[in-house]
């Protein structure tokens, strides 16, 4: 009996041999319990070698093997086989990122927008380690957990047209991570953050399509982040207005 | 050939935890220094993002130093240094404190303070955790704070491929870019190795593909010993097939080991009684290697269940109830739907023993200094050693933290303390790693090995030679095996010409680190003629203090198997006794 | 920023750089229903300029009120109040999705769940619209 395969279009791009980019098939042994990551193992170390793409842990948490599977943003190593058989699986790089080579994107650009909204906790005060630490509730910390668990697998930012359009856009991640330092009862550092995050390139671009909280693997749901910014930033600027005394 | 030329005071190797809390102490050390942090992968990718369980450090009242100490070394097999271990122990509550302060979500009591859950080998709950994602929180925690050290620049994507010594000490490293395929040269008064273990040298492991013993075999080739390289852990609970770590947590929260009769068969093997809440260093909360050879055992005796993925047992948390685990193992829940398609609310998950942690590493002193002047290491790659023979669950990620910070402050230190290096003998050296690389990677034509076929050969011949049960036959087979693989090497076909991202040049700069490290275990592993913690042989069942009350150190020698020398243990106030839980 | 972190970045030069389409939004159904919001805008402003020339005809009394209805019984008029009565509950429930996102009380330590978020703001639109249609019957 012949082995069951699969076909894998997969996009390739070379700088140096192509002139944009192109799709490549690839048949590979369809197997039950292997994701899109395996089937491009597969063709790394038996078929071609020449493919390049990123991964690392295969367990969905490093964040490296997002790409697009037939047209939607996904970690590959989460991406079954068996939910796209029997058709054929499209895999191309992230959308809205320029591609160095075959499904490998250029991320430097959201690694600035990472830095600029200041993720670390911001303190008026230090308190020495000797004094041990900050007292943080279970309500506290729920307060921000759900926004601590990105990734930074850029999923987000593929599914975001506005993103697409404006690529200065700060975007869905580094917003909902600047919330997530606004909200932890030991930082106080939101009046800095909000002023990189309510500027030219931040959340008031967002015209909520709402897509990145849909495909975002670890249920962040930087759209609410965002819209929870919009209205805390100008209720916090009309109150600044009316009672000026109040700004901390 | 000329190649681009970068200057800093401190490299580091290696952007996990390890490299970014040493990078946060160089910089906080003396505001002028400038640091580079250079890795192979963007840092939030780095492997500590997978670690679940938690970090040690004692919290409560309840606990002591001493007690942690003692857990450690007993834990260890008494292979651990107990000067370092003290030292560990010492500086791990104000190293979790500072991370608390660096905004790292741990898990919290209702009165606010930092939550201490138990873990295996240890008498009193002292692992602080974030919930089961506590090695992604600690990343992404230390990566975003190093964000606020202008002193800290990046060399994001770049694989480091030689260290550039001379004149006996350390002048800078060589690296290959990414992003155009050229080799740089990065250039400094210290480096700090920071690059993880070698797990991928084994067919089944819980370590990530970047896992392949690069700064290992980096210091290796720069003359460096690796020390106790024999001592592998494997995790008892990992998943079969994928491998993907299923946290020791999930058994410190309460969680059975089962065998196909229903039976906890752990109470069969001197870790009774079982008691059905844990009860601390017994039953599930044994030390890893005895958890892991019980499995065998089981295996043995025919009581564990046969898969498409071989043999496995059953982890069973159905009785900790939904809420628990949603709470406490969110991440166990998520990772057994996905990838085994069971829910452990209501299934037991199949698990097996899977190669997890190296013991070994880069030898070092307290200070993360190694025997080469400016080289130091820190985390998985480096053995200081508190570790020993077996590694206490959750001890590792606050080494990465207290020897992390330790040698990011020496190699500071240093490095304030030396002159520039001179440029001239660095060109010549690196014109020399670059013929090697054009010979070798770069420009290499012909050859007809497969690299991912050299690849799956070496790792079969560890899981024979150096698995959970070693003898010396198997071993010498395996080294044998390792030695014909390097010759193999030599004659790699390497398809692609193009240098931008090209990643078979990568995997095959890789296979050739790996390819060191493996020969390293297995020849270790040869020589320890006794039994202690994780190096278990079928033909020397005993520990054997006598002789072996020693750290083995392998030595890179030229067109030959390593030069294995040994060295006694650092004993301070625990003396040897019978490990027995 | 005022220190560059990263030394090595790709070249621009060399990356291939993917565009657009303007028909994007077509290729997902959310993307097309998130323009359909953005249309909702432009119907909403044209009925509201228009209600308010009709409001300034009132002022100017009945006669020339009902002179300017008249215009307005036209199929044409009927057809773009409908469409733009449409929008307007598309625009309005969509916007009450935003509110439930936005807000998320909570009543202890029980978080009230968005539906019910969506559904207290039905109502009181509802309510609301109840309210103006019994006045105008009343009047």
């Amino acid at each position: 009996m012949s082995e069951e395969t699969i076909t894998l279009n997969v996009t390739r791009y070379r700088h140096e041999k192509d002139r944009a980019p192109f799709i490549q098939s690839y048949q590979v042994p369809y197997r039950e319990d292997w994701v899109v990551l395996d089937a491009l193992n597969h063709i790394k170390d038996e078929l071609d070698g020449t493919l390049s793409y990123r991964w690392s842990c295969r367990m969905g948490v490093c964040g490296s093997c997002g790409m697009m599977v037939n047209g939607e943003p996904k970690l590959t190593c989460s991406a079954f086989l068996r939910d796209y058989r029997p058709g054929e699986i499209r895999v191309e790089p992230l959308e809205n990122f320029p591609v160095i080579r075959d499904l490998v994107i250029d991320m430097s650009g959201f690694m600035d927008k990472l830095t600029s909204v200041q993720p670390w906790i911001i303190r008026e005060k230090e308190k020495p380690v000797s004094e041990g630490e900050y007292l943080q509730t279970p309500d506290q910390l729920d307060a921000y957990q759900q926004y601590s668990q990105c990734i930074n697998c850029l999923l987000c930012y593929s599914a975001c047209p506005i993103f697409g359009l404006e690529t200065d856009f700060i975007g869905p991640a580094a917003i909902a991570l600047a919330y997530r330092y606004n909200l932890d009862s030991r930082d106080e550092g939101s009046h800095r953050r909000n002023d990189v995050i309510t500027d030219v390139n931040g959340v008031w671009e967002c015209t909520f399509v709402g897509e990145c909280s849909v495909v975002c693997p670890k249920h962040v749901d930087p759209a609410a982040a965002i819209q929870k910014l919009k209205v805390e930033t100008v209720s916090g600027m009309v109150r600044g207005f009316l009672m000026p005394w109040s700004r901390k | 050939m000329k190649h681009e030329i970068f200057e800093h005071d401190i490299i580091i190797v290696g952007a996990g935890g390890a490299g970014l809390r040493a990078a946060i102490a160089a910089a906080e050390h003396a505001e002028h220094l400038s640091i580079a942090l250079i890795s192979k992968v963007y840092p939030m990718r780095s492997h500590t993002v997978s670690a679940e369980g938690g970090a040690a450090g004692v919290m409560r009242d309840n606990d002591s130093e001493d007690t942690h100490a003692k857990d450690t070394i007993f834990g260890s097999d008494f292979l651990a240094d107990q000067d370092a271990v003290e030292i560990l122990v010492r500086e791990a509550p104000g190293e979790l404190i500072q991370l608390e302060h660096w905004g790292c979500p741990w898990s919290r009591d209702p009165d606010g303070r930092i939550s201490v859950r138990p873990f295996g080998g240890m008498t009193v709950n002292r692992t602080v955790f974030a919930a089961d994602k506590t090695g992604f929180h600690m990343l992404h925690a230390l990566f975003q704070t190093s964000l606020k050290y202008d002193a800290i620049v990046r060399y994001d994507e770049c694989f480091v491929t030689s260290l550039l010594t001379d004149d006996g000490r350390v002048r800078g490293v060589t690296n290959l870019n990414l992003y155009t395929g050229k080799v740089q040269i990065v250039m400094a008064k210290s480096v700090i190795i920071c690059t993880g273990g070698g797990g991928r040298a084994f067919p089944f492991t819980t370590n990530a593909a970047i896992k392949t013993g690069d700064g290992m075999a980096l210091a290796y080739r720069a003359g460096v010993g690796l020390k106790d390289m024999e001592f592998v852990q494997y995790h008892p609970t990992g998943l079969p097939g994928t491998g993907i770590l299923i946290t020791e947590a999930s058994r410190g929260e309460g969680g059975w080991l089962i065998n196909k009769h229903g039976h906890r068969y752990l109470q069969d093997y001197g870790l009774g009684p079982a008691t059905d809440t844990p009860t601390h260093r017994k039953m599930e909360l044994g030390p890893r290697d005895i958890l892991s050879r019980c499995h065998m055992q089981e295996h043995q005796k025919g009581n564990t269940f046969e898969g498409p993925y071989g043999h496995y047992l059953h982890l069973d948390l159905r009785h900790l109830g939904e809420e628990l685990i949603d709470s406490k193992l969110p991440f166990v829940r998520e990772l057994t739907r996905n990838y085994v398609g069971i829910d452990p609310v209501v299934d037991p998950i199949p698990v097996r023993p899977v190669v997890h942690y190296m013991m070994g590493g880069i030898h070092t002193d307290t200070d993360g200094k190694t025997s080469l002047e400016g080289l130091y290491a820190a985390g998985e790659c480096a053995c200081v050693s508190i570790n020993g023979a077996n590694r206490l669950g959750s001890n590792s990620l606050t080494e990465l933290l207290v020897f992390g910070a330790r040698a990011g402050r020496s190699a500071a230190e240093f490095a304030l303390n030396q002159p520039s290096p001179l440029k001239s003998p660095i060109d010549l050296l690196a014109g020399d790693e670059q013929k090697r690389l054009d010979d070798n990677f770069l420009k290499k034509e012909g050859g007809t090995e497969k690299v991912a076929g050299l690849r799956q050969e070496m790792q079969i011949a560890m899981e024979d030679g150096v698995g959970i049960y070693r003898n010396e036959g198997d071993m010498r087979k395996t080294c044998d095996t390792l030695q014909s693989l390097r010759e193999r090497f030599a004659n790699i076909r390497i398809e692609d010409d193009t240098s931008i991202f090209n990643t078979e040049r990568t995997v095959a700069l890789e296979l050739d680190f790996t390819l060191d490290v493996a020969e390293t275990i297995a020849n270790s592993a040869l020589q320890r003629t006794e039994s202690r913690g994780s190096h278990n042989r079928i033909d020397y069942p005993e520990r054997d203090d006598e002789n072996y009350l020693k750290h083995s150190l392998a030595f890179r020698a030229p067109g030959g198997p390593p030069k294995i020398e040994h060295f006694p243990v650092t004993i301070t106030r625990w003396e040897p006794e019978e490990r027995k839980y | 920023m005022e220190k560059e972190m990263i030394v090595n970045r790709p070249d621009n030069s060399k990356m291939y750089h993917p565009h657009m389409p303007t028909a994007w939004w077509f290729r997902k159904w959310s993307y097309f229903l998130f323009m359909l919001r953005e249309l909702t805008s432009v119907f909403i402003a044209v009925f509201l300029v228009v209600y308010l020339f009709q409001i300034y005809h009132i002022t100017q009394g009945a006669d020339a009120y009902w002179e300017i209805a008249g215009q307005f019984r036209s199929g044409g008029w009927i057809a773009f109040h409908g469409v733009a009565l449409i929008f307007a509950i598309y625009h309005s429930l969509s916007w009450f999705k935003t509110a439930a996102v936005i807000l998320t009380p909570r009543v202890g330590g029980w978080m009230v769940p968005p539906w019910m978020v969506v559904a207290l703001h039905i109502a009181a639109w509802l309510a609301a619209s109840a309210a103006v249609l019994m006045l105008y019957v009343l009047i």
